[in-house]
């Protein structure tokens, strides 16, 4: 599904450059639960936004599905995400003159499928997700959680491989975040990959695996087995710091 | 199929950001509503003088003699000037001289018929100055060479005088009394350009012949060949020189031999209305350009407010052609409709100028013998100007969409997200 193969990316401002991913080698399979972890500015936004081709990278290869996603146009680009992949951003990244079933519907309009049709699919996204009630509010009219379930909605309709999310739960409240979590695992159960960046090791627990990035590289990948070793041995790295 | 969604899309989007639309269609429709009442207001200007010219032919020149009032040869000036029937043959046949008619004047003017009667003014004048004063005819002829020739005692009445004398009966061969002499009417007529029609025609050898003239003449009225102001101001230096040699007359003295140019003026008139429409069309381009930056700048904060968006709907998978359609389009619906909406305005307000306008000229010309004064006439724009004056704006608008909003269509999806 997803396949990188020493992956470098830079960034460049000005006569400075920033050398962030600095090697990335990564498989992930259909069906995965994923988080990345590490440290802030070790690159793990870098790294999902070039996994959802939202950004580009330098330096070797990147097969998304069997494609090869490199110097590829953003007509191409634009096809591959609304076929592929689904987003959901910390935050939010809601069209605020849209209503919640607008924002939802939007990936189907740009899929050519009819206003009506796409609104009544977009309702039942929003039911499933609890938020029928609110499908004729605007985006400042929700609170974090509810707006995060329209961004996942939208996610959804598309009927996407691959759900990124970056720090999905990073706006919410605990309780917030684990209703979000709990719906990323059903989606995961229906044969969804998701993909998530989060700073927080119980949101990671709740996931199959987990990448550590530390300074543009990969530190460890822990598997589902490992985490309670994992989660020790985290808890006594904060208790050093 | 999917092209009516797309005009639902973007109807949607107006329809949510109407501040945005406002603006937008705002600096177009003002400009095109401004643009329409400048050059209206010139075009009125200049319709409004130029029929005031109309009444008579936009050459002619006016010739009258006086006294002296210079001494000329030993002749002490406050000498008489007589102009005669041979003078209007040399003056016939000058060089640049298109038309010619003597006047002899004479004096009482009482009309009558049967019972009717009033005072109007019969002027004694050869065929050509219907040329000269663009009379036209409405019933019958002018005065011809026949006329002339035989000094026959015919009349062409001004249609004011056939109205009051005759209240719509037949006049043509009908016998009129000017001064109690019997005349034949042999034609109905209208002034050229003016609504006030009291003035007769008589043959000029017949005034000169019933009205003891002899061979005297009073002025001449002609018309002139002349293109330039040059050309025209050396025909009438030439007809004075003439004139001055035959009489024995300092040429420059225009008290024995009066004389106006028409055409000088007209030259000089419309030189000033070149200016003026120069003027106003520097203006209209000033407000032109005006619109454009106008509608430039608020396409530009507009591609710049929605990077954002586009950002989200490429995320979700629009392609870079349909994100910069959807900004076009919008920005071409919104300036297509506002452009049309200061044309309907602008030119509703000029229709409404103008039929006031037109009411002040009937009153005027009520209270004036008929004779309506104005300046202002008919202001009404070229409606292509205004079309394309409306096209420039959607062009200008849209190519300031275009530029940023390829930019951000092209970049990638994660830089325009990050725009806050
Ligand atoms: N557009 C950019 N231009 C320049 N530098 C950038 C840009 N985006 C990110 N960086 C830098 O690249 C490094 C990695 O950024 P990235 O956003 O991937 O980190 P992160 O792991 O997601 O951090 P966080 O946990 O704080 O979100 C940081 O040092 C950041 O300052
Ligand atoms: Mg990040």
């Amino acid at each position: 599904m997803i396949s990188l193969n020493n992956v470098h990316k830079s960034y460049v401002t000005g006569s400075n450059s920033l050398h962030v991913l600095k090697g990335i080698d990564l498989e992930i399979k259909q069906g995965e639960f994923v988080s990345i972890m590490g440290s802030s500015g070790s690159g793990k936004s870098t790294l999902l936004n070039i996994l959802g081709i939202l950004d580009n990278y330098d330096q070797g290869s990147y097969y998304l599905n069997g494609t090869l996603v490199k110097n590829m146009s953003e007509k191409k680009a634009a096809q591959l995400r609304n076929e592929l992949v689904g987003f959901v951003f910390q935050s939010f990244n809601l069209i605020s003159f849209k209503n919640a079933m607008e924002n939802v519907a939007l990936p189907l309009y740009y899929q050519g499928v009819p206003r009506k049709k796409r609104n009544k699919i977009a309702l039942e996204y929003l039911d499933k997700m609890g938020l029928l009630e609110w499908a004729e509010h605007l985006p400042n009219e929700m609170s974090g959680g509810q707006k995060q379930r329209v961004a996942i909605a939208r996610s959804l309709i598309s009927k996407p491989k691959i759900i990124f999310a970056d720090e999905p739960t990073g706006a919410l409240d605990t309780s917030t975040s684990y209703e979000v979590m709990e719906i990323l695992k059903e989606i995961n159960n229906e044969g969804i990959t998701v993909i998530l960046v989060t700073h927080e090791h119980d949101i990671a627990a709740m996931t199959h695996k987990i990448i550590r990035l530390n300074d543009g590289v990969i530190a460890e990948i822990i598997k589902n087995g490992d985490l309670k070793h994992w989660k020790h041995q985290y808890a006594k790295e904060l208790e050093t710091a | 199929m999917f092209d009516i969604d797309k005009w639902q899309e973007i109807l949607a989007t107006i329809k949510k950001n109407k501040m945005r639309t406002f603006l937008t269609g705002f600096s177009v429709a003002w400009g095109i509503f401004m643009l329409m009442i400048l050059l209206g207001s010139g075009n009125g200007l200049s319709n409004g003088v130029s029929q005031n010219f109309m009444r008579d032919a936009v050459n002619a020149m006016w010739l009258w003699s006086g006294e002296t009032s210079i001494p000329y040869q030993g002749m002490k000036e406050g000498r008489r000037i007589q102009l005669t029937n041979d003078d209007y043959d040399i003056i016939k046949d000058l060089p640049g001289i298109e038309y010619t008619s003597g006047r002899y004047y004479i004096s009482g003017n009482t009309f009558s018929y049967g019972s009717e009667y009033g005072n109007y003014t019969a002027i004694t004048c050869h065929p050509e100055l219907k040329e000269v004063e663009s009379i036209d005819i409405i019933d019958g002829r002018f005065i011809n060479q026949i006329d002339i020739n035989k000094a026959r005692k015919s009349v062409v009445l001004g249609e004011d005088i056939y109205d009051a004398l005759f209240k719509e009966k037949d006049a043509i061969g009908e016998y009129i009394r000017v001064n109690n002499i019997p005349f034949k009417v042999v034609g109905i007529c209208k002034e050229g350009g003016g609504t006030r029609n009291r003035n007769a025609y008589i043959p000029v050898s017949t005034g000169q012949k019933v009205f003891n003239g002899s061979n005297r003449l009073n002025n001449f009225a002609l018309t002139i060949n002349a293109n330039t102001l040059e050309e025209s101001q050396a025909i009438e230096a030439q007809v004075r020189e003439t004139l001055a040699r035959k009489h024995k007359f300092d040429s420059s003295d225009r008290s024995a031999l009066g004389s106006y140019n028409k055409l000088e003026d007209v030259i000089q008139t419309m030189k000033i209305f070149q200016a003026i429409n120069i003027f106003i069309w520097i203006i209209g381009i000033g407000t032109l350009i005006a619109g454009v930056v106008g509608v430039s700048n608020i396409m530009l904060i507009i591609v710049k407010e929605r990077t954002k968006e586009i950002g989200i709907r490429k995320a979700i998978g629009a392609s870079p052609a349909s994100v910069i359609g959807l900004i076009l389009l919008e920005s071409v619906l919104i300036t297509t409709i506002a452009g049309y909406i200061g044309l309907v305005l602008g030119a509703g307000l000029m229709e409404g100028i103008n039929f006031i306008v037109e009411q002040q000229y009937a009153a005027s010309a009520a209270t004036n013998g008929g004779n309506g004064e104005t300046l202002f006439r008919n202001p009404t724009v070229d409606l292509n100007v205004a079309i394309s004056a409306t096209m420039l704006l959607v062009f200008a608008g849209t190519l300031a969409g275009y530029i940023p909003a390829k930019r951000a269509a092209k970049i990638k999806p994660i830089e325009a997200l990050r725009d806050e």
